[in-house]
């Protein structure tokens, strides 16, 4: 199990409270797609998808980048609790959407851009390092139920 | 995998408005990379990696030389860059693994200080251009 340290909380809660989670949710999915355009086999359901403005402009991306990005904020309030908290999340991503676990690690450094974007100054070394930590747990623990 | 017209402007425009300090960012993303991904420093035993490190600083100029010949010579990657190859290669060992960190964290960098030029197309624009490179260095690994 990750072990976060009282720092490395302090540095991620910091971030969280600042984010506006349909803004930075949309961003990341959208750049998701744009920048990796494979993951796009997930959303073709979801309408216009090129061009690349198209994308970002979509409402239903916007959504689902808002909602993925609320369950995020889970992970923000159970650092210590990973494993149980995305275990439901993890079954349903293996086997009703079957998405590979590799996506999560795209969309985790994805979020790490937008957010090194919004803040600046503020996202220094240091708190991407918290960061980087916390997607790769989040991303780990979205795999643990795979089979 | 290649480069589109629009690809190579974008690039070529950003290292136009970063100018003489390529330098400054690549440093910064190096140090980035340490912090991050502290299995990173593995390959440097030899330097001294402390926050603002001078040592880092000569580095990340040899990386800010080398990816700016890169950018203008974006027809033959793999030419121009055969002797950095060589060295990666034959010499440093380097895992592949690790010029992904570094290409992210060089992203993270460049959102931070140019957010307005980090649209969605500069950033796959940006992301393409270090995939191909790196893709150049390790081309004879093996």
């Amino acid at each position: 199990m990750v072990h976060f340290t009282a720092e490395e909380k302090a540095a991620i809660t910091s971030i969280w409270d600042k984010v506006d989670l349909e803004k930075a949710g949309g961003e990341t999915l959208g750049r998701l797609l744009i920048v990796y355009p494979w993951t796009q086999r997930f959303f073709e359901k979801f309408g216009n998808l090129s061009p690349p403005q198209a994308i970002m402009g979509n409402p239903r991306i916007r959504a689902h980048g808002k909602k993925v990005l609320t369950s995020l904020g889970l992970a923000v309030q159970n650092m210590d609790n990973l494993k149980e908290t995305f275990a439901h999340l993890s079954e349903l991503h293996c086997d009703k959407l079957h998405v590979d676990p590799e996506n999560f690690k795209l969309l985790g450094n994805m979020l790490v851009i937008v957010l090194s974007s919004h803040l600046g100054k503020e996202f220094t070394a240091e708190v991407q390092a918290a960061w980087q930590k916390l997607v790769a747990a989040v991303a780990n623990a979205l795999s643990l139920k795979y089979h | 995998m290649a480069l589109t017209q629009t690809d190579r402007a974008l690039v070529l425009a950003l290292w136009k408005k970063m100018s003489t300090n390529v330098g400054v960012y690549t440093t910064e993303a190096l140090e980035r990379t340490f912090v991050a991904f502290p299995s990173t420093k593995a390959y440097f035993p030899h330097l001294d990696l402390s926050p603002g490190s001078s040592q880092v600083k000569v580095h990340g100029q040899k990386v800010a030389e080398a990816l700016t010949l890169a950018a203008h010579h974006l027809d033959d990657l793999p030419g121009s860059l055969s002797a950095l190859s060589d060295l990666h290669a034959h010499k440093l060992g380097v895992d592949p693994a690790n010029f992904q960190f570094f290409s992210h964290c060089l992203l993270v960098t460049l959102a931070r200080h140019y957010p307005g030029d980090f649209s969605p197309k500069m950033h796959a624009s940006l992301d393409r251009f270090l995939g191909l490179v790196t893709s150049a260095l390790v081309s004879k690994y093996r």
